[in-house]
């Protein structure tokens, strides 16, 4: 019977809900065993998050100050050793997973299968290629160890309830000097987090300056909405990068998404075609994006908004 | 530094509505517009800069695909590039292949930066830059929107999801591009004829590598699953009634 390796991804010391999404996908493989690896300088608040995931087998933790932070050149010889032991390597496809994964899988040997939607055999997995515009179904030959991200919109987090045992180790690995990190600029938001939340509303070049980008705000602090935003919006400089929506930023999959402004690029409607229910307000009844929108609305934004604001939960 | 390598590939262009061939092997490449993959149109801008900034003297472009990418080596001449090489093959490879092949190339240019796009828009695998870091042992900065090299040392700023991350790297390094971190020039006439006087050197890829069988096999293609069709409402309060139904608002 097979194994399954899954690298925790850290927030700060926290444990980051994509983790228990790998472990979902694991679960489908029919494998004996699924076990956790968390590497940090402080391992255990994520190391007892892990533990309690259900279907968790065991957590292993590699506990030291070069890892600090999540640097790929510094963790990859690390999980390497660890993954001797493995027939399965599985990391989120966040830019943690992507950055690390392909690192782990060169070191290994082997190829890497990127952004696994869906499970078809315990060798055979679906993914998204050019932009989610077509879907690969690809096989990793017998043999060799399979080293995959996860694409976390397509997968649940695992349940709570379990009690996996902690194990510390110390794999023999180099570490190497030559990548240091200086620092992170994280954007402080009140707001639920844009990979986990339930509802999402996103502004587009339409909402037009920083200033406008209130009114979206205002929106989604009524009814307890995360923000994203187009590419667009971020090119312009309205919003940070880390609200970018789509192929190249987050893919999303909430409950309710709702594009303000938004034309709909294809590389915007990768990130949200696992959403429940898509809502589209535009001054542009052609804009692409009320091809995919259940519920479309055309009309002026600076109109709509203000008024959906005053009249939800009112 | 002396050299710069930039990998391109040739890619679908952007702007081309994907369709997969009913048959499942693929998708239609037939008379579509091919162009090189946007990432690595911005890694090729950025080693431009350097260069024109005096951080670098040569700048190097670098392709693995059939004779038809010579095309994009031309462009890329356009652009500025100071000579191309083109990897010949005629298979579909994978990032591990390339990264391999890739590895060799630098044996033997022993370029200081290797700048590639993040992930090509016809695959999405994002791989091949973190593959060739590793197997050359080299340092890897992903994801980059902002870059500043001071003699033996790069700074990279990276697009993280968490918001904006900085890593020192030692040269050489890889380094692969974010969409923000430039805005490629436009190609000029007079550049596209000058560059048909530049240097473009094919090799073939068993001659770089001898491991080249691949690490997955492409099974079936599909079109992905559609969305039904939505509904149009006119009106603030039909959309708020709407949301209701489905119980997404109280």
């Amino acid at each position: 019977m097979s194994k399954v390796l899954i690298i925790a991804e850290l927030d700060g010391h926290k444990l980051n809900a994509s983790t228990a999404k790998c472990v979902t996908c694991a679960d489908q493989l029919g494998a004996a065993s699924i076990d956790v690896l968390v590497l940090s300088d402080n391992c255990n608040e994520a190391a007892t998050a892990a533990a309690a995931l259900s279907r968790v087998s065991l957590v292993l933790q590699i506990e030291a100050a070069h890892n600090k932070h999540p640097l790929a050149a510094v963790l990859a010889p690390q999980i390497a050793a660890v993954a001797a032991d493995y027939d399965y390597v599985f990391g989120p496809s966040t830019t943690f997973g992507k950055d690390l994964m392909p690192r782990v899988a060169a070191l290994l040997n082997v190829g890497q299968v990127s952004d696994i939607m869906s499970v078809e055999s315990p060798r055979s997995f679906t993914r998204p290629v050019y932009a989610g515009n077509a879907i690969l179904t690809v096989e990793v030959p017998t043999g060799k160890k399979i080293v995959a991200t996860v694409r976390t919109a397509s997968w649940k987090e695992a349940g709570t309830g379990g009690n996996a045992p902690i194990e510390s180790i110390s794999p023999a690995a180099d570490i190497p000097q030559h990548t240091r990190f200086v620092e992170l600029k994280a954007a402080h938001s009140e707001r639920p987090d844009l990979q986990s939340a339930k509802k999402v509303i996103s502004g587009g070049r339409g909402v037009g300056s920083a200033e406008n980008f209130d009114i979206i705000y205002k929106l989604a602090d009524k009814i307890g909405a995360g923000v994203g935003a187009s590419r667009a919006a971020v090119d312009a400089g309205y919003v940070a990068n880390d609200m970018q929506v789509g192929q190249t930023g987050k893919i999303i999959a909430p409950d309710l998404y709702v594009a303000i402004g938004i034309s709909g690029a294809i590389q915007h409607l990768t990130g949200i075609k696992d959403a429940g229910t898509i809502v589209a307000i535009n001054k542009d009844p052609e804009a692409p994006i009320f091809e995919i929108a259940d519920i479309g609305l055309v009309g002026d934004l600076f109109e709509i908004v203000p008024e959906l604001e005053k009249k939800l939960g009112a | 530094m002396n050299k710069i390598l930039v990998c391109i590939k040739r890619v679908v262009d952007y702007n081309v509505r994907i369709r997969v061939k009913p048959d499942g092997t693929g998708v239609v490449t037939d008379g579509v517009k091919m162009s090189i993959n946007p990432f690595d149109e911005i890694a090729l801008e950025e080693a431009l800069r350097l260069r024109e900034a005096g951080k670098a003297g040569e700048v190097i472009v670098a392709t693995i695909g059939p004779a038809d990418c010579q095309q994009q080596l031309r462009t890329a001449l356009a652009m500025g590039a100071d000579r191309a090489l083109l990897i010949e093959s005629s298979a579909e490879i994978d990032p591990l292949t390339a990264a391999r092949a890739l590895h060799a190339l630098i044996a033997r240019e022993q370029p200081e930066l290797v700048i590639l796009g993040k992930q090509a828009i016809d695959d999405d695998c994002n791989q091949t830059g973190q593959m060739l870091a590793t197997v050359w042992g080299r340092p890897q900065a992903t994801f980059a929107s902002r870059l500043e090299v001071d003699g033996s040392v790069a700074r990279v700023t990276r697009e993280v999801d968490a918001g904006l991350e900085t890593i020192e790297v030692d040269l050489p390094a890889v380094v692969t591009t974010d969409l923000r971190l430039n805005e490629p020039r436009y190609v000029k006439l007079p550049d596209i004829m000058k560059a048909k006087k530049k240097p473009l050197e094919t090799l073939a890829l068993g001659d770089l590598t001898a491991d080249t069988a691949p690490q997955l096999t492409a099974t079936k293609w599909a079109p992905p699953a559609s969305r039904s069709k939505g509904v149009r409402v006119d009106s603030v309060d039909a959309l708020i009634s709407a949301l209701k139904d489905k119980g997404l608002v109280a």
